[in-house]
């Protein structure tokens, strides 16, 4: 955990004698919501996929608690779909920072009889029962989630302390107001709360800390040669999960991912961006939204992400 | 690829809330602001124009960009306050977008309680109304150190410099009353880009920035620093491991103020006192860390603290009370009531008390007061008594908005029930007692 020694003093172009960069401010404001968290709920989880915002989590609540190590276990919601090379990464990190890590498996969900695959094969909408499920069993009090403002149109509603009911719903219109830096944890048992001190990072945010933090990310972030194919306008990944079908070509691509999730409806985007310069160079310019340019999910309805929230969707 | 380089040494952020009345245009404002700073992306446009197309409107419904919920597009009205991001080659900013009616009240002081600016939006054709003064109320309730008058639609009052210096005075003069310490007013038109991001080739008479200009070069976190420096204590880390067997570090996030290693320290509400011996800044050791920046202070002397505890210079330390005086915003349904036993919610600790008094509720509208309302319903402004059970450490809101802000929660079910601020405010002034007791509505 390398620190970039310049960031904490005063910038040069800052306009205050004691003001904070951006992203220093960001830090800031999340680490003190790691840190309430740990002051006030008996048994947080963080939310673990290997994906870019749950590392960046992750590498915030260990700067958070330093030198001791992270007062949370981790939870991964496993599609049966994820890629290999971010399970991967994600054991690796695990066990490098001697943290514990529960996972929730659809497929084991699927094999017993309790969920049943969908006809169009996305397993990501299937993610909510095993993950509820686990947050009851494992009486998890405070859920950290990754979830950004603005991600999608129904996030930018999210509090950073979200209450949900025993069935993990989100009840937009009964969201407790959120004051000052505030943050109203009380829950009655059986009911928790989502977290998610990254609110009020965008994209490129996540980015440029990952650049100045020099934080390792799995290998499918950066251009790379690839088997896809087409389907609804989104280059996917071919593999055992169903695709591609016969009428669906594979050719060799290169590609890279904005967002990791489950194989079946996380669209890959056409890019020589090798580089961390080169990603943020890239998506600095993009002119589509993270999850409008890799997610089909999104895209079944306009409202589909919040229907999703509601039901204790993250 | 200059805007990448000049988006990439953006260094500073600016909180910012936008306040209008259903009409005042504030969609379009910010529709342009993040239109015109390149915000609104290809595919969220698509979807806008595809929505609006559908419901058979000619022009695709910006306003669609902003309200998130399903029951907003179905009743296209915005329900609560939305948080939105962009940034400038200069600045990057989170504006929280407040709506302008239902529950109105409650969710300006939610977008105004992290602000570091406020938008008041305003009508050329009607001026300064009720709406804008209670927007300007509680602009300076909440103290936010910076208060933007658009004066919108210029376009429909021919531009006239008349009109904009006249709401503008009036503005200025009720403002400043309230304690209100900055206003800049810009006369706009959000709909035809005048003075938004562009200047306007219509106002010629204008010589000041336009609202970006503004939002750009307003300084930021003066106020945090200027304070005492204090430090509520979140979490105690230690580690007890064989590379750090003696580690013991208060963490938290630096409230206001600035903190040196060396500084003699008092720590509340025990009134112990020790040396900071070493500041670590998220895996630094620093000599110096200021607010807001989260670290971890290790003192000279090993006492007991503890979450809730506040450590702060010895030379100006807080006084502790147990007696609360405060102006509150009620923002939950069920009412505030004399003799409810609350939880109170200050920096990081949490006590018992009892509401003791409600001594006057405000009338935002002409500031009046009502005298003993018994109790506060959802979006009231009042004053309240309440006795705690611990001593708190507790700064007078006008002095910290940090440690002077606490939150009344119900014990029973956990609701967040008023926002409060410590110490005196307009809205103490008992100078005109009204007796009209039919409320207000938003």
């Amino acid at each position: 955990m390398t620190t970039a020694a310049h960031h904490l003093h005063t910038d040069s172009g800052a306009d205050a004698p004691y003001a904070l960069s951006h992203l220093d401010a960001l830090e800031s404001e999340a680490v003190h919501i790691f840190r309430e968290v740990a002051g006030e709920f008996e048994k947080p989880v963080i939310l673990f996929s290997g994906g870019k915002d749950s590392i960046v989590m992750l590498h915030l609540a260990l700067k958070a608690f330093a030198p001791a190590p992270v007062p949370f276990t981790l939870l991964h919601v496993d599609t049966g779909h994820n890629f290999p090379e971010v399970l991967e990464y994600r054991d690796r990190t695990v066990a490098e920072h001697g943290l514990r890590l529960h996972v929730a498996s659809v497929q084991e969900y699927i094999d017993a009889g309790r969920l049943r695959e969908r006809p169009d094969g996305t397993r990501n909408p299937l993610q909510t029962v095993p993950l509820t499920e686990a947050i009851q069993q494992l009486k998890f009090d405070a859920v950290f989630g990754g979830g950004r403002r603005d991600e999608e149109k129904a996030r930018a509603k999210e509090r950073v302390f979200s209450l949900r009911d025993e069935f993990s719903q989100w009840d937009p219109r009964r969201q407790r107001p959120e004051l000052w830096q505030l943050y109203n944890g009380r829950h009655a048992p059986g009911e928790h709360v989502r977290v998610f001190p990254l609110s009020n990072w965008t994209e490129l945010d996540v980015w440029q800390y990952i650049a100045r933090e020099n934080i390792e990310l799995p290998e499918i972030y950066f251009a790379h040669e690839r088997e896809v194919f087409q389907r609804n306008g989104m280059w996917l990944t071919a593999g055992e999960w169903g695709g591609p079908k016969d009428t669906e070509q594979v050719q060799t691509r290169l590609i890279r991912y904005r967002t990791v999730g489950d194989m079946s409806c996380t669209g890959a985007v056409d890019s020589d961006a090798a580089t961390l310069d080169a990603v943020i160079a890239e998506i600095a310019v993009s002119r589509l939204t993270e999850r409008g340019a890799t997610r089909a999910d999104d895209k079944m309805s306009e409202a589909a992400m919040e229907d999703r929230k509601r039901e204790g969707y993250f | 690829m200059t805007s990448t380089t000049e988006q990439l040494s953006a260094t500073t952020l600016l909180r910012f809330a936008t306040a209008g009345s259903v009409d005042d245009g504030k969609s379009t404002l910010v529709g342009r602001l993040l239109h015109d700073s390149k915000s609104v992306l290809e595919d969220q446009l698509e979807a806008v124009e595809a929505v609006s197309q559908a419901r058979g409107q000619e022009a695709p419904d910006l306003a669609l960009l902003t309200d998130g919920l399903r029951a907003e597009r179905e009743q296209g009205i915005t329900i609560d306050v939305a948080y939105r991001y962009f940034a400038t080659a200069r600045r990057r900013f989170i504006l929280a977008d407040t709506p302008g009616h239902v529950q109105y009240t409650r969710n300006m002081v939610t977008g105004a309680s992290t602000a570091e600016l406020a938008v008041v939006l305003v009508d050329a054709r009607n001026g300064v109304v009720e709406q804008t003064r209670r927007h300007a109320a509680v602009a300076a309730l909440l103290r936010v150190p910076h208060v933007v008058l658009a004066v919108n639609k210029m376009d429909l009052v021919d531009y006239r410099e008349s009109v904009f210096a006249a709401i503008a005075k009036e503005f200025t003069t009720y403002a400043s009353e309230l304690g209100v310490p900055e206003i800049t007013a810009i006369p706009i038109s959000a709909l035809a880009g005048d003075n938004v991001v562009e200047p306007s080739a219509n106002m010629d008479w204008y010589g000041g920035p336009t609202v970006l200009e503004h939002l750009e070069t307003v300084p930021v976190s003066h106020d945090l620093t200027a304070c005492p420096a204090r430090f509520p204590v979140q979490y105690v880390i230690r580690p007890q491991t064989a590379e750090h067997p003696d580690y013991r570090g208060y963490a938290g996030q630096i409230a206001s103020g600035v903190l040196r290693v060396g500084e003699a320290v008092t720590v509340l509400p025990s009134g112990k006192t020790s040396v900071i011996e070493g500041i670590d800044a998220l895996g630094e050791s620093v000599d110096i860390a200021w607010a807001p920046q989260s670290v971890t202070l290790r003192l000279a002397d090993d006492i007991d603290i503890s979450r809730g505890d506040l450590i702060a210079p010895s030379a100006s330390a807080p006084a502790t009370t147990q007696d609360v005086e405060a102006t509150v915003c009620h923002v939950a349904d069920q009412p505030l009531t004399v003799g409810a036993r609350v939880l109170l919610k200050h920096t990081t600790r949490t006590v018992k008390a009892i509401v003791k008094e409600i001594p006057s509720r405000l009338t935002l509208d002409d500031l009046s007061q009502h005298p003993e309302p018994g109790q506060l319903v959802a979006n009231d402004i009042g004053r309240v008594v309440v006795r705690t059970a611990e001593p708190l450490a507790l700064d007078a809101y006008a002095d910290s908005r940090r440690t002077g802000s606490f939150l009344l929660i119900d014990p029973a079910d956990g609701t967040t029930l008023a926002a409060g601020m410590a110490g005196e405010s307009f809205a103490s002034r008992a100078e005109t007692a009204v007796a009209e007791d039919d409320g207000w509505d938003f």
